[in-house]
């Protein structure tokens, strides 16, 4: 009798520790734009289709698929006051408010550019 | 060493969009964009030429662009080489618009450190001892058709596209810069350092060996290499670059009319970027 006090009240006690952790609150995309996918589809499945697509883009020269990196940061990456884009894996912004509550640690932006694309018609 | 003779054709495999030369089809405009300094751009994208058509005008060389943007969701296909032709009797000791260009191009950031930054084309200078003949060229990623740096990879992340250009996937590569000591251009990097900036066409990263990409991202849309425009827009023109595969491109006419060569041809790596009066 006892012991089942216990498990009922640790398993209590489990979910009410669950519901208490903030859940992530990603910004908004870009106003007036629609994902590739369903916010379900997206949340699971972002990882596989971002993998997929990259060995088809780099290795066989397929361009303008559906699942691209560049285009989820030209659209997820925030603008912050004096109009500078934000980083995407900066704490708080679209990729990394997630990750950091599912705790992975993706590659992705060791390379990968996390601001759209800079101006760079001056420079040439 | 000179050459077509030297040029194997690739085999065509079927796929992609038939033989070589008909990659511009039938659905694709006859017009060619052209591919100009910002400030005349604007004005010339209103005229039409034929894609073959090297234009002289006011010291510039307008390159008409060798092709036109490929299908999305098309692969790169083996109806097409793409290669260079650089002739060495325009390249001037000293400039190095096109090395600047890249760098501008690829967002290279250097740590001053000349011998390990990250550089994609470097200029040579050679003088022929016996003559005293001296001539200046820019040496990147050579693009062989047999390139060692494919053959020593141990996890194959260098790699040959379809259509002739080299890369490396950093996604797998781990960093063992075998490809560094088997490539006899000296053509490729390593990034060193965490990086920072990257250009969203050129992911980079630390522990990853990188190279020249033939500015794939702007082939893929149209346009030619970075190199080749600046070197025609703010130097004198000595670079061509175009579709090897294709008979009626400016590069394969000039390839198989004129004497070019290639720089260590003796190794047999057969690359695609070609030099002429050197």
């Amino acid at each position: 009798m006892l012991a089942r006090l216990l498990v009922l009240l640790l398993m209590f006690g489990i979910t009410a520790a669950a519901l208490a952790a903030d859940l992530p609150a990603p910004p908004k995309a870009k106003a007036g734009t629609t994902c590739v996918a369903a916010a379900e589809v997206m949340r699971r499945d972002h990882p596989d289709m971002l993998k997929h697509q990259r060995d088809d883009t780099l290795r066989l020269g397929i361009r303008g698929g559906t699942a691209s990196l560049r285009d989820c940061v030209a659209c997820h990456a925030t603008r912050a006051a004096d109009g500078t884009p934000v980083p995407v894996n900066a704490p708080g912004q679209f990729c990394q408010s997630c990750h950091a509550y599912a705790a992975v640690t993706p590659d992705c932006f060791d390379c990968h550019a996390t601001t759209p694309a800079p101006v760079k018609e001056a420079a040439r | 060493m000179t050459d077509a003779s030297l040029y194997p054709p690739l085999p065509l495999a079927g796929e992609g969009r038939g033989e070589g030369g008909s990659h511009v089809s039938a659905g694709l405009a006859p017009s060619a964009s052209l591919t100009l300094g910002p400030l005349s751009r604007k004005r010339a994208r209103e005229t039409k030429l034929s894609r073959r058509h090297l234009l002289l005008a006011s010291g510039a060389v307008l390159i008409a662009a060798p092709a036109l943007a490929r299908d999305k969701g098309q692969p790169a296909s083996s109806a097409q080489h793409w290669g260079l032709l650089i002739d060495t009797g325009k390249c001037s000791e000293g400039c190095t618009t096109c090395v600047e260009a890249c760098k501008a191009e690829m967002g290279l950031k250097g740590h001053d450190r000349p011998l390990t930054d990250a550089q994609y084309v470097r200029k040579i200078d050679v003088k022929d001892p016996a003559t005293g003949n001296t001539h200046s060229l820019p040496v990147m990623c050579q693009h062989c058709d047999k390139p060692a740096c494919v053959d020593v990879c141990p996890t194959g992340a260098s790699m040959k596209r379809a259509d002739g250009i080299v890369l490396v996937d950093r996604h797998i590569c781990i960093g063992c810069r075998y490809c560094m000591m088997a490539c006899p251009y000296k053509a490729r990097s390593f990034a060193h350092e965490e990086q920072t900036g990257q250009q969203p066409y050129l992911p980079r990263g630390k522990g990853t060996v990188e190279g020249c990409t033939l500015c794939v991202h702007r082939i893929d849309a149209g346009q030619v290499p970075v190199c080749v425009e600046a070197c025609a827009t703010r130097a004198k023109g000595a670079m061509l670059f175009g579709d090897l595969n294709d008979p009626n491109s400016e590069i394969a006419r000039r390839v198989a009319t004129e004497a070019t060569t290639r720089i260590r041809a003796d190794l047999g790596l057969l690359p695609s970027v070609r030099y002429q009066r050197i």
